[in-house]
């Protein structure tokens, strides 16, 4: 008895550190092993074990989206979700499965997004994240191509006289944690040697509730995201979004650095939908392109060739993409364009004089 | 006798108790070299590398308020240094605050006045049992944010401005003469508490303790003279809908510190209740018999052996209160935890971050239970 008393008396210091390391470690690691429930095993640059496999093998998709965020992914009265964003993951799942249903949502804060992604607990992240340097090193991220142009603006009541960044000083402005908006603002205050209260919230729900309760004068963000915004504000005639812009938002989907058949996959996906728009083929008219004789269109779709089964995916992948979901242009008016009544501007096809551009798929 | 010395092992409760403790340090190591692993595996997986130098970096994020200088050129050990003070204000205060509201509660439940003690139980009863979560919005957005807006704050004596932009008051200018003031107040706040117990000492002895209510009352008039005058205020200033200089509480600010204290004090009034009612009756009808008032009878008899029993529970209602301080981030204010966060966002750097804030929180708690100890064995029965 007296020894296992002593010994216990030593231990215990020692004990707490222990349990401190394992949950600080475990914390990290949880999640990880939760993504593993398809039975892989990933390690980096083999291709079987790649999250292709694992995402075929569960027979769905995760997908990590917003959730708040009209346009982009939205979570109606009935639980179904809508959006850009998720028509991505749904154009994913169409490839892989032909079911664009099969997909489980995770609603991400802008705070847990890289953390879901890191440790594996989302297959991959469409939730209007911006592509920056650092995301794509340090932070290790893999940024797919960018399915929406955007730039930061303000968020203003038409009463509170604010027109230019100038007159900013001195007031309060309302921005989402962990998200870049926070950075360009401090930025650009600070070049322009300008005073304000940033009130920071991680919520996006919970930051437009306090800016109605004019907690602050200015929401910042996305302008996409504050037109969105501004349309489910109580009173949306007296807010309006300002015509600065106060840096270039890129925002595209994602996924974990080291699995390069996985990100291929989603790369490919992304650019079937712009490719599609560009060779004139939408949901209604696909079915007419079933005898065409354009070698374009008969390898875009899997008549010819075999680029979808090198990617590790059907080689009808694109024709099932267009099928259920759209192409590039048909999204984006049914999302942002129609119920925002937003220009495509720089989202137009480049040979519209936009940014949007798919590789050859040769 | 030779068989009994060759009792085998496994029926040996010695070897039983030595193999059964190292089974389970082999487990504990086990279970840490799995996630370890697992870990630096999945750092390898991910090209991620494992280290504190991006502490010194640049922040470049703007801190609402900071309680000491800041500015988005500032490294992020900075920012984390903002977020531990905005934590411990609010634990500090939280933690006097909590504990007032809760031993009024909690002596009020045992109150002979009906309306009293039935307000008490409808008190415990209601905070005890809502989430704290939620009721931390009801005090941002149904208290804090519904105040007057910043267009026409309430003025009280042209010093003091309420607006949902929150409490302008005033504050004092860092100078010689404030610095003077101050220690002066600290003095006389000695003094007062000197001639309290000596007070205190002086009813115990049966003497007269006038005199030291005296020195009580002198110090006390010292202390708000000083206060009015002694110190250097800076008044904040209302100017084209921004308030200028003094101290600003954030309405976040407010909204964890009351959010925070009244329901820790929900928990608190019941620590309270049990430890009173752990004093036996016969303690209340010997010093009603000896001719002590009602007051008095809580102050000098019960309350202090009370003491004893609610000193434990109560160490566990603080460290909770300071666990819960990390609620900040669902209503802006930015405590470490919140803090931490947009820093790993901003980073990458998670495990490193998490670390730091564990580390933060559980020194704190030690802190936090290490004083409370010797409170403990401060009040404990002294035999002699």
């Amino acid at each position: 008895m007296f020894i296992g008393r002593n010994l216990k008396q030593k231990v215990s210091p020692w004990l707490l550190a222990l349990v401190l390391l394992t949950v600080g470690s475990g914390c990290s690691n949880t999640s990880n092993d939760s993504s593993n429930t398809g039975g892989d095993t990933e390690q980096s640059s083999s291709n079987s074990n790649s999250r292709l496999a694992a995402v075929k093998n569960r027979g769905s998709l995760i997908c990590g989206v917003n959730g708040q965020l009209p346009g982009f992914s939205f979570v109606d009265e009935n639980g179904e979700y809508s959006g850009m964003d998720v028509d991505l993951c749904k154009a994913v799942a169409a490839a892989l499965f032909d079911d664009p249903t099969k997909i489980e949502y995770r609603d991400l804060s802008a705070q847990e997004r890289f953390t879901a992604v890191q440790s594996g607990e989302v297959d991959f992240l469409s939730r209007n994240t911006t592509w920056t340097l650092s995301r794509d090193t340090s932070v290790g991220m893999e940024f797919a191509p960018t399915t929406f142009y955007d730039g930061q603006g303000l968020l203003v009541t038409k009463a509170s006289g604010i027109e230019k960044l100038e007159d900013l000083n001195n007031k309060s402005v309302c921005v989402l944690s962990g998200t870049t908006n926070e950075q360009n603002l401090a930025d650009r205050m600070r070049k322009l040697g300008l005073n304000y209260t940033p009130v920071v919230f991680e919520d996006v729900d919970l930051l437009y509730g306090a800016y109605e309760q004019e907690r602050c004068e200015v929401a910042t963000s996305d302008r996409s995201q504050l037109t969105a915004r501004r349309a489910v504000l109580s009173k949306p005639d007296a807010h309006q979004v300002l015509d600065i812009v106060l840096s270039k938002e890129p925002l595209g989907p994602l996924v974990a650095n080291g699995d390069s058949q996985w990100f291929d996959v989603i790369k490919w996906v992304t650019y079937a939908m712009i490719e599609a728009e560009e060779l004139g083929i939408n949901a209604q008219n696909i079915d007419s392109f079933a005898n065409t004789e354009d070698p374009t269109i008969k390898r875009f779709l899997g008549l010819e060739g075999n680029l979808g089964e090198d990617m590790g995916l059907p080689n009808d992948f694109a024709k099932r993409v267009v099928k259920h979901v759209g192409n590039y242009g048909e999204v984006y008016d049914r999302n942002i364009g129609k119920p925002f009544n937003l220009d495509r501007g720089l989202n137009a096809l480049w040979k519209d004089g936009g940014l949007m551009y798919a590789p050859p798929f040769r | 006798m030779q068989q009994s010395e060759k009792v085998p092992f496994w029926r040996n409760s010695r070897a039983i108790e030595i193999v059964g403790q190292v089974l389970v340090l082999a487990m504990v190591i086990g279970a840490i070299a799995f996630l370890g692993n697992n870990l630096v595996n999945n750092f390898r997986r991910l090209n991620l590398s494992f280290g504190y130098n991006f502490l010194s970096r640049p922040a470049s994020f703007g801190i609402a308020n900071p309680p000491i200088s800041y500015s988005p050129t500032s490294p992020y050990i900075r920012a984390l240094s903002i977020g531990l003070l905005n934590s411990l204000r609010v634990m500090f205060f939280g933690i006097i605050f909590a504990t007032t509201i809760g031993i009024t509660i909690g002596i009020g439940r045992l109150s002979n006045n009906w309306l009293v003690r039935k307000l008490a139980g409808v008190y415990v009863e209601v905070i005890r049992n809502t989430p704290l979560l939620l009721q931390l919005f009801f005090w941002y957005f149904a208290v804090f944010l519904k105040l007057p807006k910043i267009d026409r704050p309430v003025i009280v004596g042209n010093i003091i401005f309420l607006t949902n932009r929150g409490l302008d008051v005033p504050w004092y200018e860092p100078s010689w003469r404030t610095g003077l003031a101050l220690l002066t107040i600290l003095g006389c706040i000695l003094v007062a508490i000197v001639g309290w117990l000596k007070r205190i000492k002086a009813i115990e002895q049966g003497q007269n303790p006038q005199l030291w209510l005296w020195l009580i009352g002198v110090s006390a008039i010292a202390i708000i003279l000083l206060f009015c005058f002694g110190i250097d205020w800076v008044i904040p200033q209302l100017e084209d809908k921004f308030i200028r200089g003094g101290l600003n509480l954030s309405p976040e600010f407010a909204t964890l510190l009351i959010g925070l204290s009244i329901y820790t004090a929900g928990f608190i009034a019941e620590v309270v209740r049990a430890g009173i009612q752990s004093v036996n009756i016969g303690q209340t009808e010997a010093a009603r018999a000896l001719g002590l008032k009602p007051g008095m009878t809580m102050q000098l008899v019960i309350f202090p052996q009370a003491l004893r029993v609610m000193i434990p529970p109560l160490t566990s209602e603080f460290l909770n209160l300071a666990k819960n301080s990390s609620l900040a981030i669902a209503i802006g204010y930015s405590d470490i935890y919140a803090i931490g966060n947009t820093i790993s966002n901003q980073t990458g750097k998670s495990v490193e971050i998490l670390l730091i804030i564990m580390t933060t929180y559980l020194t704190i708690n030690l802190i936090i239970s290490g004083i409370m100890n010797r409170f403990n064995s401060l009040v404990q029965i002294k035999e002699r």
